[in-house]
């Protein structure tokens, strides 16, 4: 049986549970829907969190940005910390006191809390950027996920990607999905798991991952982070355990991903409806534990596909170096089965390779940042030569070309790796022309040789992953429009039906939308997600926190720090990464060179975080303290005593 | 709610919790993870350092540790000052 028939049988088997299972624990009434929580065991509750929580950007992008991270794999350690940390201030900042009030949404909350129409309205709107951003890295996610498993193009992949979306949650998505994401979380953490334990084997003899990580690689007898640094640093990357350049932003970078954890309201409502406040506590830890089982497999993941990756390229460094022996062959590619990964992924046009000195091998390096733009340089000379009209002055483009030519070859002289220049060893660039980040975690069983219902087995997670976060999002975005926005300001007798078709076609523009900026993300999967992140750190974390922690800060306070942090964190955002993320509006080159202190905008949200709390501090200092009736919630939600069960308006 | 003085005694209790709690936090990622890396290079952990490794698995650890020794104490001082479910 060939690949993509297994596949397509694993992936079904897959949707047949998940259907199966929708249809058995179908919710009858819409509060069932809502307190899915309740009566469902905090470990089978974390499970269905962690789910709704790990998504395409923690399943298929993350091991790949570590892996691949031009700076090295370490300083993408925000991720690992960054997501996972933020269940600590959860646990300890907003679970159970949010559990405490008692209400289903977030908007809900900041609404009551600040006795403010308007303040609901604005975390309505937070709610919406946020959301909206994080479902265009699904639909990154998703689009790649179906591109590899379906052999087709990017772009297709998507929109077959946003079809099945569309279908599962408009159609389908609010029945019995806390039971459907325990099964989604099992598949995905069998599918992550499975192909690191096999992997960590081959390389480490470590069954557990985390240990093969700092075990020891037994081809070469060297511990495996020592090996792994020289086989990279040898070919000209950085070193895969190389400090941060940027230790700042390192730092702001972790600070956003966890408090915009705390600050995501589609994991922020899974511990409104929990049975108790106790419960809101340890369902958090449950969540973290089903996630690190992921989060602590994930740095290896990338690590140990980097190693294969270059041994792969470049086989004689599997047992010392890597330009000891010739690089991988063109001939090999094509005759040799386990190699057939390297064509099957081309068509999905996230890897690229060229043989540009035409000698029959594919050489893998770091190329130096001098040789790339004297080649770009004279790819545009021969372009101009090549385009020129018969009355065009050939001899002054020839000229250029040539000019460009001995520009190039200059720079080749100069470069050298591993001690000798390029032009001496004959290569002209690093010939893996395209090497997408997104590919590493679904390339890897590949990469490893693994069999074939392992690489079936992973298509399958990274289809549950993306699936079970853009259902939860889809859902949290139409109970924004419909519950909060509609039935809580614009027209509260809106009838149950009303709201529910509100709710739908919500959904279908949100999907839309993604679709069409997943088409032109502005980061791979994941860090399109870290903006979400950012934006939901300066603006829905701080209107929480201080609403509990605060008796102090008033309406004025709350709404003047969400507009700030909002207006500060996607304006600069938009700066980089162009107006509302539609491609070419950008304002700024989106490199480090052009970022404020070298803050990237992935980090930007820790600094719209800390002028959300000083907006809120100062304003509330200048105007009326709030009524006596609102101190007196802030009181009662600091107890756990009189929780009762979450209610609807 | 028991009367407003046992109530700010458990607040209060509460308040102390959640800043060693975070404190511990900031310690393992930030601290040990970023900041303290490079003074504590020296401190091998297979063919890496101490920091690397709580910025790549450590921190994390500690983080689940963290979040059930917090919900096992307040539930105590839930019980303790009669404010539990």
């Amino acid at each position: 049986m060939d690949q993509f028939t297994l596949n397509l049988i694993v992936v079904g088997i897959t949707f047949a549970l998940y259907i199966g299972i929708a249809i058995w624990a179908r919710a009858g009434t819409t509060a069932e829907f809502y307190a899915a929580g309740q009566g469902v065991h905090p470990v089978l509750n974390g499970m269905a969190t962690g789910a709704d929580w790990m998504s395409a950007a923690s399943f298929i992008s993350m091991a790949g940005i570590i892996a691949l991270a031009p700076a090295g794999g370490y300083e993408q350690s925000a991720y690992l910390m960054g997501w996972t940390g933020g269940y600590v201030l959860l646990a300890l900042l907003l679970a159970p006191y949010l559990r405490k009030f008692g209400k289903f949404t977030v908007p809900e909350f900041i609404g009551d809390r600040f006795y403010s129409g308007g303040a609901r309205l604005l975390a309505v709107i937070c709610l919406i950027v946020i959301s909206v951003t994080y479902v265009i890295g699904q639909m990154r996610g998703v689009g790649v996920t179906f591109s590899r498993f379906l052999e087709v193009s990017t772009d297709t992949g998507l929109y077959i990607g946003a079809a099945i979306v569309f279908a599962y949650a408009v159609l389908g998505g609010m029945k019995g999905i806390t039971y459907t994401q325990v099964a989604q979380y099992v598949v995905l953490i069998i599918a992550y798991t499975i192909p690191a334990i096999f992997i960590s084997l081959q390389l480490t003899g470590a069954f557990l991952p985390q240990l093969g990580l700092i075990g020891t690689h037994t081809a070469s007898g060297v511990e495996f982070l020592t090996k792994l640094d020289q086989v990279v640093t040898e070919l000209g990357f950085r070193a895969y355990t190389s400090d941060s350049p940027n230790m700042l932003n390192m730092f702001l970078f972790t600070m956003s991903l966890m408090i915009g954890t705390a600050g995501l309201p589609h994991v922020i409502i899974r511990f409104f409806t929990v049975p108790k406040v106790s419960d809101a506590r340890t369902s958090a830890g449950w969540a973290l534990v089903f996630i690190a089982l992921l989060y602590t497999v994930a740095p290896a993941v990338g690590a140990m596909a980097r190693l294969n990756l270059t041994t792969t390229m470049w086989p004689a460094a599997e047992q010392g170096n890597a330009l000891d022996g010739p690089a991988i062959t063109l001939a090999e590619i094509d005759s040799n089965p386990e190699l057939s990964w390297i064509r099957t992924w081309e068509k999905t046009g996230l890897l690229g390779m060229s043989d540009l000195n035409g000698d029959g091998q594919i050489q893998y390096f770091a190329e130096p940042p001098a040789v790339t733009a004297a080649n770009k340089a004279l790819a545009a000379a021969t372009a101009a030569l090549a385009a020129a009209g018969p009355d065009a002055d050939r001899a002054a483009l020839l000229a250029e070309v040539a000019a460009a030519t001995a520009a190039r070859d200059a720079a080749l002289a100069e470069a050298t790796i591993g001690g000798v220049s390029l032009a001496e060893r004959g290569w002209v660039g690093n010939e893996v022309t395209r090497l997408d980040n997104d590919m590493m975690v679904l390339a890897n069983p590949e990469i490893a040789a693994l069999p074939g219902w392992v690489i079936a087995l992973v298509a399958a997670g990274a289809v549950a992953a993306a699936l079970s976060t853009a259902a939860g999002l889809l859902l949290a975005i139409s109970s924004a429009i419909s519950h909060d926005l509609i039935k809580g300001s614009i027209n509260p007798n809106i009838s149950e039906k009303g709201e529910l078709l509100a709710a739908r076609i919500a959904m279908t523009f949100a999907i839309l939308v993604a679709t069409y900026l997943g088409l032109n993300p502005p980061g791979f999967a994941a860090q399109v997600v870290a903006l979400a992140f950012g934006l939901a750190a300066a603006t829905i974390f701080p209107a929480l926190m201080m609403g509990i922690f605060s008796k102090r800060i008033n309406k004025e306070g709350a709404i003047a720090g969400m507009l700030v942090g909002l207006i500060f964190t996607g304006v600069y955002i938009f700066l980089y990464k162009g107006w509302f993320f539609i491609p070419g509006t950008n304002m700024l080159a989106d490199i480090p060179a052009n970022y404020l202190f070298g803050i990237s905008p992935l980090s930007i949200g820790s600094v719209g975080a800390v002028l959300n709390f000083a907006a809120a501090f100062l304003v509330s200092g200048m105007t009326r303290e709030p009524p006596h009736e609102v101190q007196e919630l802030v009181e009662s939600i600091r107890v756990p005593r009189g929780a009762g069960s979450a209610t609807g308006h | 709610m028991a009367d407003k003085s046992s109530a700010n005694a458990y607040w209060a209790a509460n308040l102390r919790t959640i800043g060693i709690s975070l404190v511990v936090w900031f310690l393992c990622s930030f601290g040990l993870g970023i900041i303290l890396r490079p003074a504590l290079r020296g401190i091998h952990v297979g063919g890496a350092d101490l920091g690397f490794w709580f910025a790549q698995n450590g921190s994390i650890y500690v983080f689940i540790v963290l979040i059930f020794v917090y919900a096992w104490r307040m539930n105590r001082l839930d019980l303790e000052h009669g404010v539990e479910e």
